[in-house]
């Protein structure tokens, strides 16, 4: 009787243990505000790597959670980018309204394209949301009286909370962008914890075990895939607001090559990868690009290349290695 | 007699000229323990599948409590209260053994579409996966990954999971399959103690463990029912005998 | 009336062409994609690859046209089978997310090699003689090169029916498209099938990328601006078919062409609305199999 009840209790704690805070946690937030306050001269950089880890937490959502494939998650960025910016351009240019109309056009599109297109699976969902990404491309160039095509649109914001300027030095910018990141990894946190988030990892590891056990996949591919695009809308609509500027290039098949290569590049399906990946990526792209753009492309192909047949859970899975290698040691 | 829980009238299934099942009767009342026995490709599986949602028939009907199937997925059957397992351990090899039991447990009460409750923290949910543990007496590997356990304890599992989903009809393909045979009891014993009011409908090759647990036999044969019955009644029946039990009796 | 039929006879033939090569470079990705279930989404770095080897052979060293596509297509496909053994084999049990970004990974480079190597300006071959000029067809004239590369498709065509329905490879290669494990049991070695494949498709991209100059150009994006093309010939068509892919490179072709012909700003995204519906209508495709 006593061993049921020791292995009962063992099972219970080790699931409480699974959601629950560690202190490691505070790591990325504490680093993100100590760059605040050490390092101001780096805000701009620093708020659009805010922006992309949101980008790529969104990502992470469906892709290392559900294991939804895509190359077109620019499209839900895009959107959000866009109607943010219109937005402030034709009168409304309160930020965080902006934000949560990016989200709602973002998860429009999101949840129309998710219903169709998961019916479909592999190459044919793939090349779908290429497709989708690419169409709203080609829409708003179309309309470029609308949309400022590859030129793009200029736009200012009102203050944030009604006192606090979007200047040069991007401080507001920054911690605006900050927070959103945190409030949205919460919800994300919480998400992937629940029992959706359990179904979502069941639906990437066994489908056909999904079915049978009565689970309504569809319904709930399109439910993340919305989640997913609202997420990647916000990201997109702060995107905007913090440049105050937008392009077409916002839909690109580019930026959706380049989120999804930070991500694996960080690690998917385990939220920080997200913090780490895009936060190496877009250091690394800050100072080697602009030098060496043939060198840094052929060196982002074959880290890629790497990472794929070495380093399959990314950087933050070397981390996870090296620290349990350690921990295997004393 | 009452009416079946589970029926199928004139079922048909064809790939193109391969006719795989051929007006299939068959009636599962609540409580059975019936066989489906027959050589291999005999559509068993197929069967299976037909019932369960996962192949469409070309025509006929698959009834559960009177009510036509047709136009419910694999999914919706389930929640109507038809489980099934796989002939090959459809798992999640890579989690422990009571998250694989809890992801059906929880889609089985209907929490699993929550968003904010931690997963771990459902007193429901773990108070129903640790009975099913007990059930199958899986308990001391619930932390266990699944691919670390042998595999006739997987199989446990595969029946723990179709168990979570309080089915009012259990399809049990081929449970014993590569399990070794010093493992096999482990199966015999839980198929024994399955709960008494599910319809269980097994697929079985060994003819010891039809024999042992049967109430009734149904042999298939090329898509068809070669013959329904009693195990006595099958066992004594010639045409069977010939076609497929022949060989067991002058070994 | 007339500018109508003139304008119908203008799509058709440009799509026709257009579609042709879309055809022969885009074969070798479904018929790989039937048979291995492989990713390959960097297959037009090798139509590229053989558009620049053509330029440069036929160009700057002074060789023959023909013989340079012919190059082209034997060095291509020779080079694609290093690539596959080397870097795509170990990728084949691991699942669609690894191999495309694999595959994109190494798009990537070809991108930022192929400008090392030959710079970032597009490239143009002025087609030989022979293949210039106008031909005439009584009731119009048509361009003469456009004509050779419908010709060409159409030779490609008759070739591929003939490999596959007459040669036993081809049997082999049909057998393990429609069931692979059957095929296995057969004793057919799968995986030295799929190596002979993937070279002859991508020594045929290659050979595509070399014919396409006019139309395609050759530039060092080449494998990311066409991608998605060739994704919706395999996808449209149907993993594994031949026919498929014509038949979807068809539809692609003229409606782009099409589209473009009466809306010449926003033309270009019919293509992906009728790819959209087609999918719906049939997810796997037009001649696709479970």
């Amino acid at each position: 009787m006593t061993a049921a009840t020791g292995t009962a209790a063992a099972t219970a704690a080790y699931l409480r243990s699974r959601h629950r805070f560690r202190a490691a946690e505070a790591a990325p937030w504490l680093l993100l505000a100590l760059v605040y306050f050490v390092l101001q001269g780096y805000l701009a950089l620093g708020s659009q790597i805010v922006v992309m880890i949101l980008f790529a937490l969104s990502l992470d959502l469906i892709l290392g959670y559900a294991g939804i494939v895509s190359l077109g998650h620019a499209a839900f960025f895009g959107v959000g980018a866009y109607a943010a910016a219109l937005l402030a351009k034709h009168g409304w240019a309160e930020p965080i309204s902006g934000l949560v109309v990016a989200a709602a056009a973002a998860a429009a599109i999101g949840a129309a394209s998710g219903w169709v297109l998961l019916r479909t699976r592999g190459l044919t969902l793939l090349m779908l949301t290429m497709a989708v990404a690419i169409l709203l491309q080609e829409l708003s160039n179309a309309r470029s009286d609308i949309t400022g095509g590859f030129d793009g649109i200029a736009f200012q914001m009102s203050p944030l909370l009604g006192e606090h300027n979007f200047g040069i030095y991007f401080k507001t910018q920054y911690v605006y962008a900050a927070v959103v990141l945190l409030l949205a990894f919460l919800l994300v946190r919480r998400i992937v914890h629940a029992p959706f988030g359990r179904q979502l990892e069941g639906i990437r590891e066994n489908v056909k075990r999904m079915h049978a056990i009565g689970s309504p996949v569809h319904r709930r591919l399109v439910t993340v895939y919305t989640i997913s695009a609202a997420l990647a809308g916000v990201a997109g609509g702060l995107f905007a607001q913090t440049q105050q500027f937008v392009t077409l290039a916002v839909l690109s098949f580019d930026l959706s090559g380049k989120i999804l290569i930070m991500l694996i590049l960080g690690g998917t399906g385990r939220l920080y990868g997200a913090f780490v990946g895009v936060t190496v990526y877009m250091i690394l792209e800050d100072q080697l690009a602009k030098q060496y753009p043939q060198y840094w492309q052929l060196g982002i192909g074959a880290v890629l290349v790497l990472v794929v047949l070495f380093a399959r859970r990314g950087l933050f899975g070397l981390a996870e290695d090296a620290v349990k290698r350690l921990r295997g040691r004393r | 007699m009452s009416a079946p829980v589970l029926e199928t009238r004139q079922l048909c299934k064809s790939f193109g000229a391969l006719q795989v099942a051929r007006e299939i009767n068959f009636a599962l009342h609540k409580g059975a323990r019936h066989a489906l026995i027959g050589p291999n490709g005999a559509g068993k599986t197929t069967f299976i599948n037909l019932i369960a949602g996962a192949l469409k028939p070309t025509s006929g009907q698959i009834l559960l409590d009177g009510v036509d199937l047709a136009h419910l997925s694999q999914a919706q059957r389930v929640k109507r209260g038809i489980a099934r397992t796989f002939q090959i351990n459809t798992l999640f090899p890579g989690l422990p053994v009571i998250e694989n039991i809890l992801m059906a447990v929880a889609e089985h009460i209907g929490v699993a579409a929550d968003k904010f409750r931690p997963a771990g923290a459902n007193p429901e949910v773990i108070a129903r996966g640790q009975q099913l543990l007990e059930t199958l007496r899986l308990e001391d590997d619930a932390l266990r990954l699944v691919r670390e356990l042998p595999y006739g304890r997987q199989r446990l599992v595969e029946i723990a999971i179709a168990l979570a989903l309080e089915p009012k009809v259990l399809l049990l393909d081929e449970p014993a399959a590569g399990v070794p045979s010093t493992e096999s009891h482990i199966i015999l014993d839980m198929i024994d103690n399955l709960p008494a009011d599910i319809a269980v409908m097994i697929i079985e090759h060994d003819m010891d463990v039809v024999f042992r647990f049967a109430r009734e036999i149904t042999v298939l044969v090329n898509g068809a029912v070669l013959a329904a019955g009693t195990p006595d009644e099958i066992a004594h029946n010639d045409e069977v005998r010939a076609v497929y039990l022949g060989g067991a009796h002058h070994g | 009336m007339d500018q109508a039929f003139n304008a119908f006879v203008s799509i058709v033939f440009d799509g026709l062409a257009y579609a042709m090569l879309l055809f022969i470079i885009s074969v070798g990705l479904s018929v790989t994609m039937g048979l291995m279930g492989f990713v390959n989404l960097a297959h037009g770095a090798f139509a590229m690859l053989g558009g620049y080897v053509t330029v440069t052979l036929a160009r700057d060293a002074g060789v023959p046209f023909l013989l340079a596509l012919a190059i082209a297509f034997f060095l291509v496909g020779a080079v694609s089978v290093v690539f596959e053994r080397a870097l795509y084999a170990p990728l084949y049990r691991t699942g669609e997310l690894d191999q495309v970004l694999m595959t994109i990974g190494l798009v990537f480079m070809s991108v930022a090699l192929v400008t090392l190597v030959w710079g970032p300006d597009p490239f143009n071959l002025t087609p030989p003689d022979y293949l210039r000029g106008q031909v005439d067809a009584g009731f119009r004239r048509f361009p003469a090169y456009r004509v050779f590369i419908i010709g060409a498709g159409a030779a490609m065509i008759v070739a591929l029916y003939l490999g596959f329905e007459r040669t036993r490879i081809g049997a082999q290669i049909r057998a393990a498209v429609d069931n692979r494990r059957m095929a296995q049991s057969l004793g057919i070695n799968v995986d030295r099938l799929f190596t002979v494949t993937f070279a002859v498709g991508s020594g045929l991209a290659a050979l595509g990328g070399g014919l396409g100059i006019e139309i395609f150009g050759v530039k060092p994006t080449y494998a990311l601006d066409y991608l998605v093309f060739f994704l919706i010939v395999v996808a449209v068509g149907g993993l594994g078919s031949v026919r498929g892919a014509f038949v979807a490179a068809l539809i692609l072709g003229v409606v782009d062409n099409a589209g473009k012909y009466f809306f010449p700003e926003g033309g270009a995204f019919f293509v992906y609305v009728v790819t959209i519906v087609v999918l719906l209508w049939r997810p796997l495709g037009l001649f696709g199999r479970a």
